[in-house]
């Protein structure tokens, strides 16, 4: 059997459908849109059933391409998600707005079963609910109250999804049609009629025995307050982002430590040849590239889903929309861009929350300009390579301010490209907030626990695949060479260690330089040498521009092979002080000031991380906005290094 | 006397009269907003905008070119 679950947003659903199918989750996707589809598997009395969670939404009807889900699968029996029996959430506390989703779904003679959820709030506000007379309004419903947050009524639940009524054509309004999709003049009198009729049948469904003011009223007033508000906000960013870096790089570390073990070790028991390289310089950190996202994805979601459980989410979004707006952005992508200060994937990942397809787009599209961690190193090395360390006004450190431009330029151009996009991208449908603020919550961490596994499932899975094969697909690259070039250079290498009487180390580094040189990449960045020396930059350069459209961080790594030092990030002198010793053949270094800034200036641009492609991918199913994404940030990067090379030099 | 949402202070009652035709005419029903519906201005974001709305003990914050869609009639007895 197929089991529908819908209703309103914020009424617990999915509390409901993490209560009732624990982990057994799985994310596919509805067809045509955006917004996934999470199923999971239910046991009744011995047989397994799918339970399909719907978009909340407040009527059957759509406002917004996304939600266009619920009505053509249930207005439809030839649809594939068209259910066999429908389960709606209804907040009790909140029963008359409700209640307008619920009588629609009655009225389309499927078997339905009514959830009243969040029982504890209606009784905080005094609300008491006749179950009795809502049976005799909806003769054919069968009715449950349960308290999901707090797990109670799952048996109940799962009870009634046993004993679902036979529907014999019983409907709350009798003479109304379903109107069509696009019959918005229908839809409006439909809504009128139904809320007429619902209104009054309240006073017998729900007794109000004295109105209470919530204690979310109180917390409010500091919460949105106009200087508190702010610096409340300012203060929870600064403790979630203390801990995104005190915590995430311990586990990053291990795992980029134990990838490295692992293919040191494969490569050591695996007969050496072409295979072994494959799995050993490929697969191997092509996986670890995926699982190295893990800890932040899930540090930052732990913390997003804490926000949003509490509710403390939708304050954020109320205080901060007017500030976004200018830029056709809403309140709801502060959460994604400041997420994207860590990384931009998670950042990514959390605009699904944006109703608004025109300003989520413009929220994805932007967020990588955002200075991500992945920058820092490649920030260090050239900062420490060209920005002397000078001080101003006796703290005023020239290094730390140039660091700080950085961040400021990534910043400023993704407000400033949001500002473009907005007048690029056109819609019908005009942007809108009309966002619930639920009372303030104790999280639930069943569902905090859940959402950060789904995050980190779909990334992994969705993403990790197209990782995967650009990874293999770089290795390639940096492995083969025309004809026998590669080894010609590496036996050249291997004799010009000899003469110099290297030792095994220093041996190896060379040929792997010369190797490098002399691959496929090699070859590339050579060829591109004429189109990136205008921004300063030479073929050994460029190289390590092309390996590093894996993860901006493995430049300093590309780098260090080329000049064949020992790559160890925590103290890169070695690679410094030959990188400074770089001169072109007329002895002007290459690494000028102008080159090292401009370089800089490329990295705040340029979309140099193919897991944040993938991932762009697969938030907007399709491969038009992470490739157009690409394309603009390289022009910019391009444009924005060339004009600071020739302003520098 | 009618007037519209967007111009109510903070802590004023009203009284949904109509709502303005637009896109977002059934949305704006479906969220509770109907003819004779009594609500409550809460507060309002920094800057005036958004506005938090009371109705029916749940809160829906929207903004002044939403709220300027509704046209409401102040309660003058001050409820609360």
């Amino acid at each position: 059997m197929k089991i529908a679950l819908l209703g309103n947003p914020n009424t617990g659903k999915s509390s409901v459908f993490n209560m009732l199918t624990g982990l057994r989750q799985h994310v596919g996707n509805f067809p045509g849109v955006t917004v996934d589809k999470k199923t999971g598997r239910i046991e009744i009395e011995g047989k397994s059933h799918k339970l399909i969670d719907f978009p909340g939404t407040y009527s059957i009807y759509p406002r917004s391409k996304d939600e266009e889900v619920v009505y053509k699968s249930l207005c439809n029996p030839e649809s594939e998600n068209y259910p066999d029996a429908v389960v709606v959430v209804v907040d009790s506390s909140n029963l008359e707005r409700n209640l307008l989703l619920f009588t629609q779904v009655y009225d389309l003679q499927l078997p339905t079963l009514m959830v009243l959820n969040m029982t504890d709030l209606a009784a905080k506000q005094n609300k008491t609910i006749d179950i009795d007379a809502l049976q005799t309004l909806f003769p054919e419903a069968t009715i449950v109250s349960s308290n999901a947050r707090v797990k109670l009524g799952k048996q109940k639940v799962v009870e009634a999804l046993a004993s679902f009524r036979e529907r014999k054509g019983h409907r709350f309004q009798q003479e109304l049609n379903f109107a069509a999709i696009e019959d918005i003049v229908a839809q409006e009198q439909e809504t009128k009629i139904r809320f007429e009729h619902i209104r009054q049948e309240m006073s017998t469904i729900e007794r109000i025995s004295k109105k209470t003011v919530p204690a979310s009223r109180g917390i409010d007033k500091i919460l949105v307050h106009p200087i508190f508000g702010y610096l409340i906000f300012g203060v929870v960013l600064l403790i979630i982002f203390q801990f995104i870096y005190a915590f995430a790089s311990v586990p990053m570390d291990l795992i980029d430590g134990a990838f490295a073990n692992l293919s040191g070790w494969t490569s050591s028991i695996l007969p050496a040849g072409l295979l072994t390289d494959l799995i050993t310089e490929g697969i191997i950190p092509g996986i670890g590239g995926v699982l190295i996202f893990i800890p932040q994805i899930a540090l930052l979601f732990f913390f997003i889903a804490i926000l949003e459980e509490t509710g403390y989410l939708s304050r954020v979004v109320f205080i901060m929309d007017r500030l976004m707006r200018p830029f056709g952005l809403n309140g709801k992508s502060v959460v994604p861009l400041l997420s994207s200060v860590a990384c931009a994937i998670p950042g990514v990942m959390s605009a699904r929350t944006i109703s608004d397809w025109k300003e989520r787009m413009i929220t994805i599209m932007v967020a990588p300009l955002m200075s991500c961690s992945a920058r820092i190193p490649v920030y260090t090395l050239l900062i420490a390579l060209v920005i002397p360390s000078e001080t101003y006004f006796g703290f005023m450190n020239l290094q730390g301010l140039v660091l700080f431009a950085l961040y400021a330029l990534g910043t400023l151009s993704a407000l400033f490209i949001a500002i473009l996009l907005k007048w690029i991208i056109k819609t019908k449908e005009k942007g809108f907030l009309l966002l619930e603020m639920p009372d303030y919550k104790f999280p639930r961490w069943q569902n905090v626990g859940i959402t950060v596994w789904e995050k980190i499932k779909v990334f992994v899975w969705d993403a990790g695949k197209i990782i995967i094969a650009i990874s293999i697909v770089l290795w390639g690259l940096a492995t083969f060479g025309p004809s026998d070039r590669m080894e010609t250079a590496a036996a050249e290498a291997q004799n010009e260690a000899m003469k110099q009487n290297l030792d095994e180390e220093s041996t190896n580094r060379l040929v792997a330089s010369a190797k490098l040189e002399n691959s496929y990449i090699g070859i590339m960045g050579k060829t591109i040498e004429p189109v990136i020396a205008p921004l300063g930059y030479d073929w050994k350069i460029g190289i390590s521009l092309i390996t590093s459209f894996a993860a901006r961080e493995v430049f300093v790594g590309s780098m260090a092979t080329i000049y064949a030092v020992g790559d160890d990030s925590e103290e890169s002198r070695p690679l410094i002080e030959k990188m400074r010793s770089e001169t072109y053949t007329d002895g002007t270094p290459v690494f000028s000031l102008a080159a090292g800034v401009s370089l800089m200036v490329f990295y705040v641009f340029a979309m140099q991380c193919m897991a944040t492609l993938a991932v762009v991918k697969r938030e907007t199913k399709s491969w038009k906005w992470p490739l157009l994404q690409m394309g603009y940030m390289g022009i910019l990067a391009y444009l924005g290094a060339w004009i600071t090379f020739l302003i520098l030099s | 006397m009618g007037q519209i949402l967007s111009q109510i202070k903070n802590g004023e009652s009203a009284v949904v009269r109509a709502i303005l035709e637009s896109s977002l005419k059934v949305k704006l029903m479906e969220m509770g907003l109907v003819e004779g519906k009594k609500l409550e201005i809460l507060y309002r974001a920094p800057f005036g905008d958004p506005i938090a709305v009371d109705i029916d003990g749940y809160v829906l914050s929207l903004r002044r070119d939403e709220a300027q869609l509704i046209e409401v009639e102040v309660q003058n007895s001050a409820t609360s």
